[in-house]
């Protein structure tokens, strides 16, 4: 279980996170709506103990993430599968080495055999073919890295998966092939997943609920329905930026 | 008249620049702390070690003797012409050994590596942190300092002493062929003078020196790197930064243990 209570950060005169109460229950997928530029990704970070925060607590399975010794957030660590947005592959490593890195059990990792066996394993869960193992990331498109980055967090077999805007600047297939993805991942993996994106249609293919972030603050968590229900102006200007006002009722029925 | 708020405020401008000073003492000191915690594991950081080893050895090879075989040169032929008529001719190897191995070797091959070096040390490290490949390695639970800083810094510790006695050896070599081939200085001369005045402690004091300058190399552009700001200016930023302040810091360096070595 993800939780965040009243959790405040500020960079300089920039607030950035006022006071965000946010939950994610085991096994739930939430998607974290908000134009860019609000906040989604910092707060994302506040869970893995990347940022820490002003104020609030951020507790991970009843930890309390930024109360951490080093130790103990490692094994944290170990436990969460973090997707960056544009992949955050290592440039100087080929895919092998890059995916690789994600198994957190060094036994396992020096183990050259298994090693071989998980990557591969995990290559093929996120649609590539074998031979892209021996490729650098400076080969791949950009589709194909946002992949890699997928079967990187997987590969250490995470009990939660953070997605930080999957399909941002990926064209509509791409991104139908990200999001069925991470769909596929959720219901194989059983895996608690936050994803963080401004793509709404995405939001609603993959996600069991939904909350939008703005000005700092979640102004609005439920369902699908409840969000098209919502009178709510931020809600109904953010959302009609992906779907036409007629189409609102339809989909609330 | 300027608006008070717009003066020149002597005590603020001092004040800001001695708590900034301190924060970056307190960043270094921390990172070398990071460094010798990720020195603990040696099968990440050992054969990156290695392959950095050999990029800093043989990718700066050239360069360094190149520079230090035109100092030697140049300090012989400029000896020669200083003190023709009123010294003899051996105080000619007196002075190419001295200044090569005391200052010009390791000093000249350490601002050359600043540059060389560790222009693209901050550069790989800024890259890797706007690039969020920084934040990707801790998110997987994995020292940032094991898997970049301590290879960096190892690699630069052994080698640069390495080529600083190349330097020196070059240095000297060509310092002897100039002043032979230019002035009536025989070989019996140079080596004469050359020796008169050498003490084992010189060999020492250059290594020393070395080992300093190639901390200054490797630590400074791993912090700039590991602070770089946003995007590519910061980027930038971080990459010029690194090589003026490592090479400010060999010039301090270089005058304190001068004072510290060999004036006790």
């Amino acid at each position: 279980m993800i939780e965040l209570r009243n959790v405040s950060k500020r960079f300089g005169d920039l607030v950035v996170l006022d006071g965000v109460n946010f939950t994610v229950g085991d096994g739930e997928t939430v998607a974290l709506l908000g134009p860019s530029g609000t906040g989604k990704s910092v707060l994302l970070k506040h869970i893995i103990g990347l940022i820490k925060p002003d104020r609030g607590q951020v507790i991970v399975d009843g930890l309390e993430v930024p109360r951490l010794r080093r130790e103990q957030l490692r094994q944290l660590r170990y436990k969460i599968g973090y997707v960056f947005q544009n992949g955050a592959l290592f440039d100087s490593d080929n895919v092998f080495e890059n995916v690789r890195l994600g198994i957190s059990d060094t036994s396992k990792y020096d183990d050259e055999e298994y090693a071989r066996k998980a990557v591969a394993r995990c290559i093929e869960l996120v649609n590539l073919p074998p031979d892209v193992m021996e490729k650098f990331p400076a080969e791949l498109s950009g589709g194909m890295r946002k992949r890699v980055g997928i079967a990187r967090a997987i590969v250490g077999e995470p009990k939660d998966l953070l997605y930080d805007e999957p399909t941002s600047g990926l064209d509509p297939v791409n991104s139908d092939i990200i999001d069925g993805l991470v769909k596929r991942l959720d219901q194989e993996l059983g895996v608690t997943s936050v994803m963080v994106t401004h793509d709404v249609r995405g939001a609603f293919r993959v996600a069991d609920r939904l909350a939008l972030l703005s000005n700092g603050r979640i102004v609005m968590e439920g369902t699908q329905e409840e969000f098209l229900a919502s009178k709510d102006p931020k809600v109904r200007e953010f959302l009609e930026r992906d779907f036409q006002a007629s189409t609102f009722a339809e989909r609330a029925e | 008249m300027a608006p008070s708020s717009q003066r020149f405020d002597l005590r603020r401008v001092t004040g800001r620049a001695v708590l900034t000073g301190m924060a970056h003492v307190g960043r270094v000191s921390i990172l070398i702390g990071e460094f010798f915690r990720g020195l603990r594991e040696v099968k990440i950081w050992l054969p990156r070690a290695m392959d950095e080893a050999w990029n800093i050895g043989v990718g700066s090879l050239f360069i360094v003797l190149l520079v230090s075989s035109f100092a030697g040169a140049v300090t012989a032929l400029q000896a020669g012409y200083q003190f023709q008529g009123n010294l003899p001719w051996f105080v000619v190897g007196t002075l190419v050994t001295q200044s090569i191995i005391l200052e010009l070797g390791p000093v000249l091959t350490g601002l050359i590596l600043a540059g060389r070096i560790g222009a693209r040390y901050a550069a790989e490290i800024g890259t890797m942190r706007v690039t969020e490949q920084i934040d990707a390695l801790e998110s997987l639970g994995r020292s940032p300092a094991s898997h970049l800083l301590v290879p960096k810094v190892v690699a630069g510790l052994v080698m640069i002493p390495v080529l600083v006695v190349f330097a020196n050896v070059i240095g000297v070599a060509t310092g002897w062929l100039a002043a032979s081939q230019v002035m009536p200085v025989t070989n019996a001369d140079f080596a004469y003078g050359a020796q008169a005045f050498y003490r084992p402690f010189d060999a020492y004091y250059s290594l020393i020196k070395a080992f300093f300058f190639a901390a200054s190399i490797t630590i400074i552009p791993c912090y700039m790197g590991f602070n770089t700001g946003q995007g590519a200016e910061g980027v930038g930023r971080a990459t010029t930064g690194a090589v003026v302040s490592s090479s400010v810091l060999i010039l301090l360096l270089d005058t304190l243990l001068a004072k510290l070595l060999l004036h006790q």
